[in-house]
């Protein structure tokens, strides 16, 4: 009698084709311990397999790449012998289960990733994505992910710096909640994954193991449905006190020269940490499952392998070590167990109880694991089944004063302090800038700086998932240049809905290419990231799919952070819009905020003029030519004004009159700059980029205009009003 | 002499290194770290400073556990015998749970974590830590807190009031503190616990260096002790 019946089959997730698939690998039926184990590597989450065929044609290559992707982060040189170690990653599922827990547990495993690599995390960001604001639950989710992001950020002691928050109707039952860390490690310390040295200890370090997040790979491979409630015992709990603990010890063990490997135990747990050491390094791997440090009497294998319980790492020692590294671990109070040893011949194998319990081949567990080139719409049936309707007919506007205080106010562009404050940015007593274009933290003890930003602009990418792509790259460089970094490289995130609709599939080819160009043309590649994909919900009522969210990271250097540039303004600078002003309103904020109206085609990146543009204005930094710098994204060039006026409670005067179309289409490649005078016109004439003067800086509190005016006191009212209202009216 | 300064790591304290950085700013000299588990102190201290953070992960209440830790024992000893001891944001909240300051430091009013740079009033600047300020001076400090909502009984907040023992005052509302009270020191005014970070605010470019004074004040009175 069969103990694997096709209902089993289904409950892992697997379909037939990839159950054969398994028995292939095995040469034998598994029993369900190594059933569960297949299901797991060959899970949407671990194993890539919709999307790892284009992942493959992104550049991932320039001459400061250290580590590019495959690794627990991404690594870069950033000089003097040190690295930036990078990565963001999704905790989608269980942050709409349970906010809280769903968001820590998400920065605590992205914390991980940092760290197994022998980096200091030095700053945390997020990315999050909600749906309406007056969606029943939204309050609820966006208190509950805000709060358990500070909490374990709070308490870990990484700084939260800076992050990009948006609301939109197809989030409504599938939030996105996406965490990037960045640390910073000597490039002598690095530490990898493969695990090497036949007979070498394996040792598993941290907190207990207990039932929670059994399968939640699993879940986070599967389209939502009704009892999402029902599915709360799979998110798991977060500890950031142990994580603390955590990252000390493990920094502490890594000065010495014990580690061989190190992996953190983040989705599934124990498989995929014990997997990725053995299959990195080629070699086998035995583990006595009655040494697992368990947080309950009676667990079994089954569940042991497939635990999702936060703060624990699986090491590679070399031998002889052992004693040292558990008086480091036991000094910091943390659970310090030798659970096996590296073996040769190329099996996991189990023992439980005395007996092999679990006996698979980890080649074929990883090369037969079953990779798919998903059909995808054309551009035309995309196009059509997308509905986006062409640009209609304009009115112009009325009142340019009254339609940017309305924008000001919207959910899309309000102030996000709010969130921001409940989030320590300033621990480390590292943090340069927040609340900017990019974050600004130093690296401890030099002149250098990172500038971090994250981007992504979701009804782009749905509009038109080429453009969106090259737009999301192309705009974390920009925020990079625009505080004077040099950009470096990128994480993303990659948030689609089911790729087994070819519509949805078609979004997540176009944003890849989309992507992949920018980062070409910019010099600017991808060091690690993360693919989410099922981000879709019945809960709302039927197939509704998020916009597609190719979340980018973006990390770039400032090489003396004296030269760092903010937004900040004083009164009599002249204001400049550097770089190439287009008019279309196609997908513009203005457009759907004032006239209700979501059409057109979002506005095109030039990515020869983003280079160009992003270089010169890193060199006027340099040269101390811009007293203030600003991007122009949501919103457009008079939004961005009116945050530069509020954040340095100054002014302004504008000049010549314009239309809607220029103050509020959403131009990719231009900066506000302020200067002491007028002779930038001169210097981007020279340098071939288009410059024009805007107005200045005025001592009177309000943004002046022939024809209207808005008070500062107005402007920040408006900016103010949407999150305090909501929150705490 | 060399300032000899003690930074005390608690398992989950997560500014010991900014305390142990500003410390050396102001004196020239890097503080001795001990860890939380060590029964005594180095000898001949000039300044103890207990830091911010987690310490215990704030698991039962913030500093609760902290404060029954065996350092702490020596930290009071030391403190009895007159040795100067700064308790900031979770290190005030510890110095409470102690005992060696009245009161305690409740939930936030609007329950949520807050961090900002914060207004502050100098109250008092005829105290070792202050002397750097002048009186009613408005500084700008960090605060970056969840529990800091400063309580103590009417006929305490009137002694401390009186006896010069209030330090620093929130220039506005923050927290629900009572009386806006940010800081506030013992009896004999060699230890002061403080909600905001002064550590952060040593240089201009962390935001402003407002925070410079107090560790200079600290470092000058030991060098007047001498």
């Amino acid at each position: 009698m069969s103990e694997i019946t096709p209902e089993i089959v289904e409950a892992h997730g697997l379909n037939l084709e990839e159950y054969d698939r398994v028995l292939a690998a095995m040469g034998r039926e598994p029993n369900l311990l190594e059933l569960g184990i297949f299901s797991v590597m060959w899970s949407e989450h671990c194993s890539y397999k919709s999307s790892r065929f284009y992942l493959k044609q992104l550049p991932t290559e320039a001459p400061w790449v250290i580590c590019g992707p495959g690794e627990n982060a991404g690594v870069i040189d950033i000089g003097d012998n040190q690295a930036a170690i990078f990565k963001m990653e999704s905790h989608n599922h269980p942050s709409y289960i349970e906010p809280y827990q769903g968001a820590a547990t998400g920065v605590g495993g992205i914390l991980r990733d940092v760290f197994t690599m022998g980096a200091r995390p030095i700053a945390n960001l997020n990315a999050l994505r909600f749906g309406r604001p007056e969606h029943p639950k939204m309050q609820h989710l966006v208190k509950g992910v805000v709060a358990g992001i500070g909490g374990y950020g709070n308490c870990v002691g990484v700084p939260t710096v800076g992050g990009e928050t948006n609301f939109d109707p197809a989030y409504d039952g599938n939030i996105l909640v996406n965490a990037m860390t960045v640390g910073v490690a000597d490039q002598d310390k690095i530490f990898y994954s493969a695990a090497t040295g036949v007979g070498n200890p394996i040792v598993y370090v941290g907190s207990k193991t207990g039932r929670d997040g059994i399968h939640g790979a699993t879940m986070a491979s599967a389209d939502f449905d009704d009892d999402s409630d029902a599915k709360r015992p799979t998110v798991q709990v977060g500890d950031p006190f142990t994580e603390k603990l955590l990252i000390e010890a493990c920094l502490e063990l890594m000065a010495t020269d014990a580690i061989v490997a190190i992996q953190d135990m983040g989705a599934a747990g124990l498989t995929s940490s014990s997997v990725e050491m053995a299959t990195n390094g080629k070699v086998g791997i035995r583990l006595d499952m009655n040494k697992v440090p368990c947080r309950e009497d009676g667990m079994t294998p089954y569940e042991m392998m497939l635990s999702e319980s936060q703060e624990r790492m699986l090491m590679v020692l070399k031998p002889g070590k052992e004693a040292m590294a558990e008086a480091i671990f036991h000094k910091w109070e943390l659970d310090f167990a030798v659970i096996g040893e590296v073996t040769e011949g190329g099996h996991m194998v189990l023992e439980f109880g005395g007996e092999v319990v679990c006996d698979i081949p980890l080649g074929p567990l990883a090369e037969d694991a079953p990779e798919y080139q998903r059909p995808y719409a054309t551009k035309d049936e995309y196009q059509a089944w997308a509905q986006v309707k062409p640009l209609g007919e304009i009115p112009e506007s009325t009142d340019i004063g009254a339609d940017l205080l309305k924008l000001m106010a919207s959910p899309a562009l309000a102030s996000r302090r709010w969130i921001a404050e409940q989030y320590d940015s300033q621990v480390g007593a590292d943090t340069l800038q927040t609340g900017g274009d990019a974050a600004v933290v130093r690296v401890h003890g030099t002149r250098k700086a990172l500038a971090m930003t994250t981007d992504c602009t979701p009804r782009y990418c749905y509009a038109d998932p080429y453009e969106g792509g090259k737009q999301a790259v192309a705009e974390a460089y920009r925020n990079l240049c625009a505080v004077g970094a040099r950009p470096l490289a990128i994480t993303n995130c990659l948030n689609f809905a089911n790729p087994q609709r070819p519509e949805i599939m078609a979004q997540f080819v176009g944003c890849l290419e989309g992507m992949g160009d920018a980062c070409r043309a910019l010099d600017f590649p991808i060091v690690s990231g993360n693919v989410s994909l099922y981000n879709e919900s019945k809960a709302t009522g039927g197939g509704s799919a998020i916009l597609p969210t190719p979340a980018i990271g973006g990390v770039g250097i400032i090489e003396d952070y004296s030269a760092m540039m903010r937004p900040r303004m004083t009164p009599n600078m002249e204001l400049f819009c550097v770089g190439k002003a287009t008019s279309n309103l196609g997908q513009s904020i203005w457009l759907k905020v004032v006239h209700g109206r979501t059409e057109g085609s979002p506005p095109a990146t030039d990515l020869a003029e983003a280079r160009k543009t992003g270089e010169f204005i890193r060199t006027l930094i340099a040269e101390g030519e811009a007293s203030a710098v600003h991007d122009v994204s949501d919103g457009g060039i008079l939004v961005a004004l009116a945050e530069m006026a509020l954040a340095s409670d100054t002014g302004i005067k504008l000049g010549r009159v314009q239309d809607a179309g220029y103050w509020f289409a959403e131009h990719q490649g231009c900066y506000i700059v302020a200067c002491a005078d007028n002779s930038l016109l001169s210097l981007a004439a020279q340098a071939g980029i288009p410059c024009e003067h805007l107005g200045s800086a005025q001592t009177d509190a309000e943004i002046t205009a022939d024809g209207w005016n808005v008070s500062l006191t107005d402007l920040r009212e408006a900016h103010e009003s949407f999150f305090r209202d909501w929150m705490e009216g | 002499m060399a300032f000899r300064a003690a930074v005390i790591t608690f398992p989950g304290s997560n500014c010991d290194r900014d305390m142990a950085v500003a410390v050396e700013q102001a004196s020239g000299t890097a503080p001795i770290r001990v860890w939380h588990g060590d029964a005594e102190l180095p000898e001949r201290l000039d300044f103890i400073a207990l830091p911010g953070g987690f310490s215990y992960g704030d698991y039962l209440r913030s500093g609760a556990m902290a404060a029954r830790s065996p350092i702490m024992r020596a930290v009071i000893a030391a403190a009895e015998r007159g040795v100067p001891v700064l308790g900031v944001c979770n290190g005030f909240q510890v110095l409470t749970e102690s005992g060696l300051l009245p009161g305690a430091l409740m939930r936030n009013a609007a329950q949520n974590f807050i961090c900002r740079t914060a207004a502050l009033k100098v109250e008092n600047n005829q105290t070792l830590f202050t002397r750097g300020y002048d009186a009613g001076q408005t500084i700008h400090i960090p605060i970056a807190h969840h529990d800091g909502n400063y309580f103590a009984d009417e006929d305490t907040l009137d002694r401390l009031e009186g006896d010069g023992r209030v330090a620093f005052r929130y220039a506005e509302p923050c927290n629900g503190s009572r009386r806006d009270i940010a800081g506030i020191l013992n009896r004999a005014g060699n230890v002061l616990g403080m909600m905001p970070h002064p550590e952060r605010a040593m240089e201009a470019e962390q935001g402003g260096s407002d925070g410079r004074a107090l560790f200079a004040s600290i470092v000058e009175a030991a060098l007047i002790t001498a």
